[in-house]
């Protein structure tokens, strides 16, 4: 008996002990004696657990600055009636999670964000909801943390009065991961910061850019969809990225692109879907990247290479149905186009070797003479301008000579 | 009245004929073949559209110029009974329009049936390029019957014209267009060209069809300026007016050589 009682005795020791290293619970309600968040951080200790109980909280400036677990319930909102910053979090390891955040401020002179995350390790955010919030996530100098399973949205109507929704700014090792974003100006944007997975995101109607990214060596993108963004995605000044399984759709208009990039060097562009977009990829003084495998289906231009673009590589891509496929600046080719399948190509397969048996000029005639005289546009699918491609293919003129795929596939790539 | 009547003769005829059902043939082998080898059922819809647009308005005005020097003696016989020549102009007119209109919507309208394309593609798109080619049809009949009419007696006169209008019309003014943008290419041509376009019936036919299948190519630069007006209210009215211009100008003109016409 005694022996049991002391066993139970030491159980009990052994769970307080462990509880009081996982710090104590501090309950916030509307109509409780902790009613502000901002009390609830005053009287935490380190590794204390805040939660939020059903209601809203009227607080902005919320500086977290101890590492703090801060859970919501079902309906807990912390609004900042459109001014200043939600919270701001300048401590390690801090974790906030399930619930929702509203109306950072929007401004001129600061970057009012739902959150601000400043010179912090080890944050973890995760299913929270930030809705009609200036900037939405904001890292500045952080590194090691995840961003997880949020939902982002925005209603501005024009870039100067609207933030982006997930900003990086001088940050190491983030994850970001299965997010959405909405209605923000850029969905996702990144500036000098280093190995950094994006993974299954979807960002989709920004104002601008789906994705937007500078300076940003060793990051990876996988799986994440852009879809009718303003302007489709944008990388910029990069080397080694790598983007797989990415679908890039709906991206329509006069200075949309489903991809651009520009001065990206040695990156790898793998099993993507460009889908439906005003142009799919424009590529501009970038070299030795590999674009592989990837879907191009319906698009207006499938991909726009300028003639300052060097030892790229395009290597079993489908391209399908394309209003134009390739479509350049110059005479000149310092590009790789090898073993893709083309679905304009008119060749034939006499050893059926699955490989077509004359090259293929992906650049068209009309493709070269609307980069001159856009309003050519208008003459699109005339009987004239197929006699034209034609003769064109049999004797290049005007179109690059050098640009041929010498191994055109006659079957869809799977 | 008597109109419907000469048409139900007409029709008879045509199909006596077997030209008419041979028209039909052709177009139902080919959107057959689009769909089974072509490769699913937008890319086919826009090959027919093509295809639409070069034949539809060869076949009409061959058939327009040459059906009228058929039926000279049919013609002159009915002139002999007490029937107004506009009845009897009508007659000839529905009779050769409706039957070619109808040969190429049953042609390439079964096998997109039965395959279940239509569905696939959307009924309006596919409702759009139907009615572009009857409209075509329409309006290359009212062409052929104008030169059939004006070269009664030359008959290879009026064969010609009606082949060099269709040269013209199809590839001819195209180069023109291409000739005017590069001579003058300083100059800002976005509307001139909206303006080039709607008077050339294949154009506005072939306009159509970018608008239904090449609407990202579209998006981008100049692109959004056609897109914006054909997209437009006053664009579509001013365009199917346009179509309905081109289909009455050429019938109303044919009436009255038709009725002047000593025979």
């Amino acid at each position: 008996m005694w022996t049991r009682f002391r066993q139970i005795f030491f159980l009990v020791l052994m769970m307080t002990a462990v509880q009081a290293a996982k710090g104590q619970s501090i309950r916030v309600s509307p109509d409780g004696t902790v009613n502000t968040l901002e009390q609830a951080l005053a009287l935490a200790d380190s590794n204390d657990v805040i939660r939020l109980q059903e209601g809203r909280y009227l607080e902005r400036n919320i500086v977290i600055d101890k590492p703090v677990t801060i859970e919501g319930e079902r309906n807990a909102v912390v609004d900042a009636e459109g001014e200043g910053f939600v919270l701001i979090v300048r401590a390690d390891n801090v974790t906030l999670r399930n619930f929702e955040v509203q109306n950072a401020g929007i401004s001129f002179m600061d970057d009012n964000a739902g959150i601000l995350v400043e010179e912090a390790k080890g944050v973890l955010i995760e299913n929270l909801t930030l809705t009609d919030n200036f900037f939405g996530i904001y890292l500045s100098k952080a590194s090691d943390s995840t961003i997880r399973n949020n939902t982002l949205i925005a209603s501005g109507e024009r870039e100067t009065q609207s933030g982006n929704g997930i900003h990086l700014w001088y940050s190491k090792n983030i994850t970001i991961h299965n997010n959405t974003i909405k209605g923000h100006r850029d969905g996702i944007y990144f500036e000098f910061v280093e190995g950094i997975a994006i993974t299954d995101n979807l960002s989709e109607e920004n104002l601008r850019y789906g994705q937007h990214f500078m300076f940003s060596d060793h990051c990876t993108f996988t799986g994440n969809t852009f879809k009718n963004n303003g302007a489709g995605v944008a990388v910029m000044y990069t080397d080694h990225v790598t983007m797989t399984g990415n679908r890039f759709e709906h991206n329509w208009g006069s200075a949309a692109y489903g991809l651009l990039m520009k001065e990206i060097r040695e990156s790898k562009v793998y099993n993507n879907t460009f889908e439906n977009n005003s142009v799919g990829m424009y590529m501009e003084a970038s070299s030795r990247n590999r674009v592989k495998h990837n879907d191009f289906i319906n698009n207006g231009w499938a991909l726009k290479v300028m003639a300052n673009s060097m030892d790229n590589q395009f290597v079993q891509n489908n391209f399908i149905e394309n209003s134009f496929e390739v479509s350049t600046n110059s005479r000149q080719n310092f590009n790789i186009f090898t073993g893709n399948y083309w679905s304009r190509y008119m060749g034939y397969d006499l050893d059926r070797d699955g490989v077509g048996d004359v090259p293929h000029h992906p650049v068209r005639l009309f493709s070269v003479l609307i980069e001159k005289q856009p309003e050519m546009l208008i003459l699109m699918r005339s009987l004239l301008i197929g006699m034209l491609d034609t003769a064109e293919r049999i004797m290049p003129v005007l179109t690059p000579e050098e640009l041929i795929d010498k191994k055109p596939q006659m079957a869809r790539i799977q | 009245m008597k109109a419907l009547t000469i048409v139900s003769y007409q029709w008879k005829d045509l199909f006596r004929d077997k030209w008419l059902i041979g028209y039909a043939l052709i177009y139902l082998v080919l959107t057959d073949a689009l769909i089974r080898f072509g490769g699913g059922g937008p890319k086919a819809l826009l090959s027919l559209s093509n295809i639409m647009l070069l034949f539809v308005p060869l076949v009409s005005l061959i058939y327009g110029v040459l059906y009228l020097y058929q039926s000279r003696e049919f013609v002159e016989l009915l002139l002999a009974q007490p029937l107004d020549r506009k009845s009897l102009f009508a007659g000839l007119y529905g009779g050769l329009t409706i039957p070619l209109s109808l040969a190429f919507v049953v042609g390439a309208g079964l096998p997109l049936f039965y395959t279940g394309v239509w569905i696939q593609t959307g009924f309006g798109t596919v409702a759009t390029v139907f009615g572009l080619g009857i409209a075509l049809s329409l309006i290359f009949v009212g062409v052929g019957f104008l030169f059939g009419l004006k070269y009664f007696d030359e008959r290879v006169k009026g064969f010609g014209f009606a082949l060099v209008s269709w040269l013209f019309l199809a590839v001819l003014y195209d180069g023109l267009v291409l000739l005017l943008v590069s001579t003058f290419s300083a100059y800002p041509l976005e509307k001139a060209m909206i303006g080039l376009s709607v008077l050339n019936p294949i154009d506005l036919a072939r306009i159509g069809v970018l608008l239904e299948f090449d609407i990202s190519a579209l998006m981008g630069y100049t692109g959004a300026v056609f897109n914006r007006f054909f997209g437009s209210y006053l664009g579509f009215v001013i365009a199917l007016s346009c179509l309905v211009l081109w289909i009455a100008v050429p019938a109303w003109r044919g009436l009255n050589l038709f009725n002047k016409k000593d025979f």
